[in-house]
Parts: structure tokens; sequence; C-alpha cells
């Protein structure tokens, strides 16, 4: 929820009285409020934040974190089904043990198969 | 060094963590205040690649975690109202209440519904006119002036049906009240860069001074916070201790002045609690006199609600960096992702799970892995 991700304006226009616009996270589209950053146009980038805008960000900055949100699964987090992820057990049980990724997961790793039994334990 | 082959821009990586060795002579110990940036910090094992004489502490920045028990009751109380339609983010439907969560509401009948942004609450209390509408207004500086546009909206086109419960908290008396805790080991912080994107750096150079630390407002990708940490660390062997911005391309040092002075105009600073630490002085926003019409306590009467928080859960003192999730005696047995006892193990941004996550169990590592906090 702390996320702010990065969108491309595709739009603009008013609705009651407010600026909303269009906005491209990767392939999700979603409606922004433009009432914090009243000057940002159409092909321009911005921080948002649960569907507000917050800051202008350039285009390269924009996209390289787009790319990386995008290979951390944190677009899926942000913008995926939050029903479906409450009730599904938690990503590293269902995919079995030492399925966390990213450097971490190796550099600190407590021998993976007895985290996953304890998962299992746990969770029932 | 191996696991630098997945930075963005291993080279990179490389050369900061090069400059942060060469310059680090003692032992120093930071705190990354945003969630968001000890998820990335355990993900990327971070911390493991620092030179032995530099700690990571995690902070309080995760809002979901700091939510109080008390707030969280108050919700669910609210949430099983057959009269209401509850809306909320998604990462609070699982947060656990003194006896069951928002997804056993929504089970057990309750209208909850989550959305992505506090206007979509408000477009369903527009389309529902005879239902009260409730939103759950959590977080920190960056999501506040979102709900606070929100409450503005609701007063001007006259949606008499919607409501904000708030819990909103500050970081910078936050910053104060770790400094003060007794024990506080924390040199520096590593500011969160969202929360200055809103409301700029102003508040901080009177607390870097006042408490002799270093504050730099550091971004949330791998690179931002190698570079938040390179700078901290300068600074602090030079016995400096000034505001520094290691993430201009999304902070000024005004901040949002639009989302400040709506900020100003539909909030005021209260005294808040924070889930596992208590209250601290000026902590907060609540709603201001003159939006208390939108202020879901007042207009469900949610008073007189005790709670007590599970004896074994230690999640305070996970908040406030007096001990490694690890170290919890529940962790990984009685508190999982699945179970949790205490909100630090329930949010992606918690501490807790973060550590649960990337298998941080507190096992020893092989002498390569070698960690000073692990």
């Amino acid at each position: 929820m702390c996320l702010a991700v990065p969108g491309k304006v595709l739009d603009i226009e008013e609705r009651d009285g407010t600026r909303m616009a269009t906005v491209d996270f990767g392939g999700v589209v979603k409606e922004v409020c433009l009432e914090y950053v009243p000057d940002l146009q159409v092909g321009e980038y911005a921080i948002v934040h649960v569907g507000f805008a917050l800051q202008r960000l350039d285009e390269e900055s924009a996209r390289k974190t787009l790319a990386l949100f995008e290979e951390l699964g944190l677009l899926q987090e942000e913008f995926g089904d939050p029903w479906e992820a409450a009730a599904a057990p938690p990503e590293w049980e269902e995919r079995g043990p030492g399925a966390a990724t990213g450097a971490g997961a190796g550099a600190g790793a407590a021998p993976a198969a007895a985290v996953g039994d304890g998962v299992q334990e746990a969770g029932r | 060094m191996k696991y630098l082959d997945e930075f963005q821009n291993p080279d990179l990586a490389r050369r900061l963590l090069d400059d942060i060795r060469s310059t680090v002579t003692r032992p120093w110990a930071l705190m990354e205040v945003c969630g968001g940036q000890t998820h990335t910090i355990i993900r990327h094992g971070i911390d493991q690649l620092l030179p032995e004489q530099v700690e990571l502490i995690h902070g309080p920045g995760c809002p979901v975690c700091v939510t109080p028990l008390e707030v969280i009751d108050k919700a669910l109380e609210i949430a099983a109202r057959p009269d209401v339609i509850f809306c909320s983010f998604g990462d609070m439907l699982r947060v656990p209440g003194s006896d069951r969560d928002l997804f056993q509401v929504r089970s057990r009948g309750g209208d909850v519904r989550v959305v992505y942004s506090p206007l979509d609450a408000l477009k369903i209390a527009q389309q529902n006119p005879h239902r009260e509408v409730v939103f759950f207004g959590i977080g920190f500086e960056t999501t506040a002036p979102p709900n606070a546009m929100t409450v503005y909206q609701a007063r001007k086109l006259g949606i008499p049906n919607f409501s904000l419960l708030v819990s909103h908290v500050r970081v910078p008396p936050a910053i104060e009240a770790i400094m003060t805790a007794p024990g506080c080991r924390v040199q520096a912080f590593l500011a969160a860069g969202h929360v200055c994107s809103v409301m700029g750096m102003g508040e901080y150079p009177e607390l870097a001074a006042r408490h002799r630390v270093p504050i730099v407002v550091t971004g949330f990708e791998p690179l931002d916070i190698l570079e938040g940490i390179r700078r901290t660390v300068r600074q602090l062997e030079r016995g400096e201790h000034t505001v520094d911005n290691a993430y201009p391309r999304a902070v000024r040092g005004e901040g949002n002045p639009a989302a400040r002075a709506m900020l100003a105009d539909v909030f005021e600073v209260t005294d808040r609690s924070w889930r596992g630490i208590g209250t601290i002085p000026a902590s907060g926003w609540r709603l201001s006199e003159r939006y208390r019409d939108y202020d879901a306590e007042y207009r469900f009467s949610v008073d007189g609600i005790t709670t007590r928080e599970p004896a074994a859960c230690r999640s305070g003192e996970v908040l406030q960096g007096f001990i490694k999730p690890h170290e919890c005696e529940a962790f990984g047995t009685l508190c999982t992702p699945r179970t949790p006892l205490g909100a630090t193990m329930v949010s992606s941004e918690g501490a807790c799970a973060a550590y649960y996550l990337y298998r941080r169990l507190g096992t020893t590592p092989t002498p390569q892995e070698a960690s000073p906090v692990v």
C-alpha cells in the first residue's frame, strides 16, 4: 500500500470539477487524480500513489522503476486481485520450499526444506 | 559477492559497496524508516553485502503494521454492520484484530470491498445513497493527502453517506520517539523517499541537529538504498549530521505544496497510538473540526473497545529496532504469514514478513554468507 508506482498519462479530462487522467502502469490502466500535480500533461510520467499523482518523474527513471517492479512481481501485488491474494496460501507455500527469489533468499538462507516444513505445520 | 549479479546494475552496486567499505572505520547503526526499504534490503540481501561495521535497523515505517489494534477492532465492528459498505486497501484484509479480520467479516456477510483509491470508495457512496460507506484511512504522509482530498470532495459534492475511519501517522515524531527511547542505538536515518515527495524535507534539519543524526532521504530500489547508505556512512565518519537528499528524482525540498495545503485544511495534528509501540505525541492526524461530520468514529460511536495484544508477539520491539524478527520466540512457529500474531507478519512491508519470506531465520550462515546482523 505504501508503494508508489510510476505511470504515463494517456489522457486528461475534467470530472466533477476535478482534473482526472487515465494512466498506464506498465500495461495496467487506472484512473488517477491530478489535483496535486495540476500541470501534468499527456505523455508525461508521474509517481502515483493510491490513485493520486504526487510528483512528476522523468521518463527514464519511470521506465526503469516500472521494469524493476514488474520483475519483482510488485505490479501484481499492487494491481492484482486482493481477495485472491488474501485467500491464497503465501507464494512460498504454494511454490514449495525455496520459492522466494532475490539475493536475500540465497544469502541468508536457512535450510529451505526445514522452513517449508514449518510453514506447512503452522498452516494447518 | 555473487548475489550482486542480481542487482539491476551490478557494476554500479559494486562501486557503491566498495566506496562504503573504503569509508567505514568503525561500527555504525542506521535505521531505514520505510517498510518498502526493509523489503528491498532483505530481498536483495543488502544488509549481508555491507561491511560488518554497518548495521541496518528496521524502523516502524509500515502503515499496516503500526495501525493500533483498537482501530482495527473499530474497523471490524463498523464493517460488520448491515447498513455499512466498508472499503479498504487490500493489505488490511488479513490484519488481525482481537478476534477476527476483515476477510472473516466479509465471509460472515459483511459488505467489505477493496478499492484501489479512496476516490473509488466515494464513487461507491454516490452509487449507494441509502447505505453508509466508510473508508479505512490509514497510512503515512504519502497516503494522507489522497484521503484528505476524498473527504474534501465528499463535502464539495454533498455526499452525506461517506465517512473516513482515520488512523494516519507522521514520520518526524516517530524519529523523535525513537531517538529519545531508552536504549536507542540508532545513529542515522534513511528517510522514506515517498513521504518526502509530499512533505519535503523541512521537518528534518531541526531533528538532525538536535539529535546529531544524519538524515538521508532515500528511495526504495536497491541502488537507491546503497547510495543512501553510502552518503549516511560518509557523514557519520566525518562527524556530520545534516539532511541530504539521495532521491532527487522524486523529492523536492518543498515537497508537494498542493498536497500539504490540503492536509492542513482537512486534518489536524493529534497524538496517535502506534501498534506495539504506544502513544507518540503529535504523531498523527485526525479530521479537523469542520470535517468532523465525515469522521466514522463519531458517526458510529465505536468507543469503549478494549484490546489486548497477544502476549507472545514482540512486534513492538521489532518496530523500534530493539530485536530482529527471528529473535522473537513466536517467529516462524506460532506466528507465520498465514497465522500472524501481529501486523508485522501480515503486511508485505512488515519486517517479520520480509524475514520469513526470505528465510532469515537466524541460523548460522556459512563463512561466505556471514552477516553482522543475522
